[in-house]
């Protein structure tokens, strides 16, 4: 079964619809590479997917035992963020934010699976750094580990590698591939389309004309175009 | 020294100073609280907004003769608060004059009132220690001791157990929500308390003084330390210094208490900046 389904979605905001006709369905172990002109829709269909913008219309539905909670988000970065006093441990931890009851003190559990995380992306001994001092692609890392926290199976990931220089842009894309070589299921938002269709097993175009298909089919249906 | 010194004992001696004492450090606390949080959601102007806000409130309820008008000018600087921050994310006035907007208003609403209607026989000595809280700290009633002790107590313990959930929320709205935090919620609680603080403060340091509680302290803090909890602690820390050395300074010396804390702070944030730029030049 799939993980995420997706019918005839339609998202926007203030009910002013920006795209529709969106189907598509995730599965597990699934790279799906989101791509599409700036401003169709893209980061406003992650949102939605995640709960954190209303559908307008359309259904989207989960299976496989997976909820919107179990979704790993790395989202764009804000303005606020860029003098932002906070370590890079305390933004991993907030990761689990959302899991407590009334009172909110970290776990000895999370704090370790906090520290694992951060192993695992290579900034553990960034942990006490102030995170907005690192560089573009460490914060991301950052970012990273705090999606993996939050959860390991599917990861949403909004432009990761917008900003970055070229070398910090392929090791975040070698990151997320071996990521989805160990079973997490990706689906990413992507300006440069070239690199990372090279990684994803699927496309998802949103424009005028919504595609969803193989990475194979998407370049061959390109190329008939272009002749 | 030694004069000083003695002079402060005999002070603490009066009921009256200790009062202004325990009140103004549990103010100060709050408001340093809430400080971080404001200053880097960039809600700076918002707690200068809702005091201007308050001392209208003041102004309508002292002259219908509200007993007690605590309860009046916190709920209705708690609903200005709500629709502010809900004003932020919704583009269609500009948020920025939406908050100078209700700010005069509220100031010539206050103002207006006060000289119209007053009973007093002096009008802008009321005014002036609304404004800038004068000699009122020293004024206080035992019940508007315990209410304050319990309101900042209230407003203390909200922060420490919600403090993780409030870095989240500050930190990053989206990413907080699709955690499945209810960051409105969050939002609301955030206005709610920062409304709370403000009505507080205004006994301390007057309604146009607050302001520099809430973020010389969080500002100061931030020239030096790194992390959220850092930062939050050390602001906790300076806001109640300044404002112990300020009620201090100003029983003795008789200067008004809220400026002397204020200018307290501003000497902190100018030791701390400097502190910061002689750290950067060694390369820490």
């Amino acid at each position: 079964m799939a993980l995420i389904t997706c019918e005839n979605l339609a998202v926007g905001y203030d009910s002013k619809v920006i795209a529709k006709n969106i189907n598509f369905s995730v599965n597990k172990g699934d790279y799906v590479c989101v791509i599409g002109e700036n401003g169709t829709g893209k980061s406003t269909l992650i949102k939605t997917i995640l709960g954190i913008k209303k559908q307008l219309s359309g259904s989207i539905s989960f299976g496989d035992g997976l909820s919107k909670g179990d979704i790993g988000y790395l989202p764009q970065q804000t303005d606020a963020q860029k003098d932002f006093p906070a370590a890079v441990k305390e933004v991993v931890i907030s990761a689990f934010c959302g899991k407590k009851g009334v009172f909110a003190f970290y776990s000895k559990k999370e704090k370790a699976a906090a520290k694992i995380n951060m192993e695992k992306m290579g900034i553990g001994h960034l942990a006490n750094k102030k995170y907005s001092t690192l560089s573009g692609g460490q914060q991301q890392r950052v970012l990273l580990a705090r999606a993996l926290c939050a959860a390991d199976k599917i990861l949403m990931l909004d432009e990761p590698v917008t900003g970055l220089d070229p070398k910090a842009a392929d090791d975040m894309y070698e990151t997320i591939k071996k990521l989805n070589n160990e079973g997490i299921t990706i689906i990413m938002i992507s300006h440069d389309t070239e690199k990372s269709l090279n990684f994803a097993s699927h496309v998802l175009y949103i424009g005028k004309n919504t595609f969803f298909g193989s990475t194979e089919d998407y370049v061959k249906i390109k190329e008939n175009k272009m002749v | 020294m030694i004069y000083v010194f003695e002079k402060i004992v005999s002070y603490m001696e009066y009921p009256f100073v200790r009062y202004a004492f325990v009140v103004g450090v549990l103010i100060a606390l709050c408001a340093s609280l809430m400080g971080v949080t404001l200053v880097l959601k960039r809600f700076s102007f918002i707690g200068d907004g809702l005091s201007h806000v308050a001392f209208g409130a003041m102004g309508i309820a002292s002259v219908i003769n509200l007993s007690g008008n605590m309860p009046f000018v916190l709920i209705v600087t708690a609903i200005c608060a709500v629709i502010l921050l809900k004003g932020g994310q919704n583009i269609k006035i500009n948020a920025d004059a939406a908050i100078a907007m209700v700010s005069v208003g509220a100031l010539a609403v206050g103002y207006m009132v006060l000289n119209v209607f007053s009973a007093s026989a002096n009008v802008s000595g009321d005014v002036c220690t609304t404004l800038f809280g004068s000699t009122s700290i020293l004024t206080l009633k035992k019940g508007d001791v315990l209410l304050c002790v319990v309101l900042s107590a209230a407003v203390i313990v909200l922060f420490l157990l919600l403090y993780n959930r409030i870095f989240a929320v500050t930190f990053d709205e989206s990413f907080a929500k699709s955690a499945g935090l209810n960051v409105e919620l969050y939002n609301l609680i955030i206005a709610v308390i920062t409304s709370v603080i403000i009505v507080l403060a205004m006994k301390l340091v007057g309604s146009l003084l607050i302001t520099a509680l809430i973020i010389f302290p969080a500002v100061s803090s931030m020239r030096l330390f790194n992390s959220f909890k850092a930062v939050t602690v050390c602001a906790a820390v300076i806001s109640v210094c300044c404002a112990a050395v300020g009620i201090l300074i100003s029983v003795v010396g008789g200067t008004p208490v809220g400026a002397t804390i204020v200018i307290m702070n501003i000497i902190i944030f100018f030791v701390f900046s400097a502190a910061d730029v002689v750290l950067r030049s060694v390369g820490r």
